[in-house]
């Protein structure tokens, strides 16, 4: 468990927002940027930090983390960028048709579950698609300090290459890009070969591209803690199933398009959260009874606990079956 | 018998392991006196790490009992030293020179694991990805909290500092900044009240 201090309420605290602009990049991505509606500074947020943004989609409270990526030397205003995603289950396409400039939001402090290792001697960055995101804050600190880095970065084709011309006309001689639809391919091992002792590889992007990366760079002797990666996950739907909270001492339906997570937050009961997306490991819960079995989806848990059947990530894990009891 | 089972003390006490074969493109493997038989278990594991491998091996009062066998292994490159302090330019030569990929193996004494693991951080690798495998003699570096001199090879608790000759006390308190452990003044409120001198774990 996090050793987080104790708060009234579950999840980062809160910050109210204006969005001051909206930018469509292209025709997936949409940078959103946010000033105070206080007029106060931001607080600070180490590169690789995310927020989680309140979505008021009718009754309906969407949640859902997204990657700080403007400068984190820059206190008057957070930037975030979203990829639209159709099938998705419909926080990407609330921001894209219904934020516009000048709304109110609520937006959740940073937190950093993908930080530089500042002890690195140089910084690879690995990104995939919209995984470009945290990046972005990355380079914007690394080039403050004076950090060694460089970027590779795949992307479908030139149309959505999110920010390529932006880092390719900035950094001409760190960026390096690769077009799907010109068979062009991130060349992995040649990559880590002959890295100086002390690099640090970060991967963002699709699970494909993260467990490539990390299962390549093992096989060359890199150690765990050299290599990094985030991948938020977003709840997957499922068939609606009945959960009995027993410290809250009430039973909740899951529904189909919902996350457990989501139907406690619904039915009142303020369960433990940051990430949402399966990472970080708040809302980890304890199973009291199951008679059924078990979709983990987290990154959080390892093998033996997901076979336990003694904890589940409501955030982003189901369960099928007959009954399931759990401690909260 | 150079196996010798630490027991159980507290966080700050390095725990060793035993050397195990590990993916890689480079093996740098530094070992004194018994830590040679470290080195020969991890051969019969796996020999080919050897044609990557780039043995620095301190024979301290072994003399030539190992030297040989070492050399059999087949390293890429095999380096003898009189002295762990001797030996400091090469290490930190190869590190300079080295890529992500190498291995790091050390073996034998405390004092050289810590020195050798501080030398491979410095260059930029995790502590934690770095196996050590004890073997050998149970004496300790250790560091004066008074005066701050090293005394090598303590075997003795409490010992005298050889910088200030305090009667310090053996401590498990161990700093990997220092690659040693803590000796503490044992008689400061009452000088020359001091227990006698025993043998470390025994």
């Amino acid at each position: 468990m996090s050793a987080a201090p104790q708060k009234a309420r579950a999840g980062a605290e809160k910050i109210d927002v204006i969005v001051s602009a909206v930018v469509p990049l292209n025709e997936l991505v949409t940078r959103f940027e946010f000033t105070r509606a206080d007029d106060k500074a931001f607080p600070p947020f180490s590169a690789g930090a995310h927020t989680v943004v309140e979505m008021r989609d009718g009754d309906r409270l969407r949640l859902n983390p997204y990657s700080l990526m403007s400068d984190p030397a820059d206190s008057s205003q957070y930037a975030i960028s979203v990829r639209r995603d159709d099938a998705g289950r419909g926080g990407s396409l609330f921001m894209h048709r219904s934020v516009k400039v000048g709304d109110r939001m609520k937006i959740s402090y940073p937190v950093n579950l993908f930080p530089l290792d500042l002890r690195g001697r140089k910084h690879v960055f690995l990104a995939g698609g919209i995984g470009i995101t945290p990046f972005m804050a990355m380079i914007a600190h690394l080039e403050r300090m004076g950090g060694a880095w460089e970027l590779h970065y795949a992307c479908r084709n030139e149309a959505l290459g999110t920010y390529v011309d932006q880092l390719t006309s900035r950094y001409p001689n760190k960026v390096h890009v690769y077009f799907d639809d010109r068979n062009q391919a991130i060349a992995l091992e040649d990559l880590l070969d002959g890295q100086p002792l002390g690099t640090h590889v970060y991967v963002c992007g699709p699970k494909g591209m993260i467990d490539w990366v990390h299962a390549t760079a093992a096989a060359h002797g890199w150690p765990d803690e050299n290599v990094h990666s985030e991948e938020f996950l977003a709840p997957q739907p499922g068939k609606p199933f009945e959960v009995r909270l027993c410290r809250s001492d009430i039973t909740i339906q899951v529904g189909e398009s919902e996350s457990l997570l989501e139907a406690m937050e619904r039915c009142g009961v303020d369960a433990p959260f940051l990430c949402r997306g399966g990472a970080c490991g708040q809302c980890e819960t304890d199973v009291i009874e199951a008679d059924g079995t078990f979709v983990h989806r987290d990154h959080w848990l390892d093998d033996e606990d997901h076979t336990s059947g003694k904890k589940i990530m409501p955030c982003v894990s189901r369960f099928v079956g007959k009954s399931l009891v759990l401690d909260r | 018998m150079t196996k010798f089972q630490f027991p159980e003390s507290i966080r700050s006490r390095p725990v060793y392991g035993t050397l195990e074969p590990r993916p890689g493109k480079a093996h740098l493997m530094i070992a004194d006196a018994e830590g040679a038989e470290a080195l020969l278990d991890l051969a019969t594991r796996e020999a080919r790490l050897f044609a990557q491998g780039h043995i620095i091996y301190i024979p301290k009062t072994t003399g030539e009992t190992y030297t040989q066998r070492l050399r059999d292994l087949g390293p890429a490159q095999f380096h003898v030293g009189p002295t762990y302090e001797a030996s400091v330019p090469r290490i930190r030569r190869v590190l300079s020179d080295a890529h992500m990929g190498l291995q790091v193996y050390l073996a034998g004494t405390e004092g050289l694991m810590g020195q050798a693991q501080n030398e491979a951080m410095q260059a930029g690798i995790p502590h934690s990805a770095i196996q050590t495998e004890h073997r050998g003699s149970v004496a300790r570096r250790m560091q004066c909290v008074h005066c701050k001199g090293i005394t090598e090879d303590v075997v003795t608790d409490p010992f005298v500092c050889s910088h200030c000759g305090l009667n310090l006390f053996v401590r498990d308190h161990y700093s990997r900044r220092l690659a040693a452990f803590q000796g503490v003044c044992i008689d400061a409120e009452d000088p020359g009240n001091l227990p006698d001198p025993v043998e470390l774990y025994t």
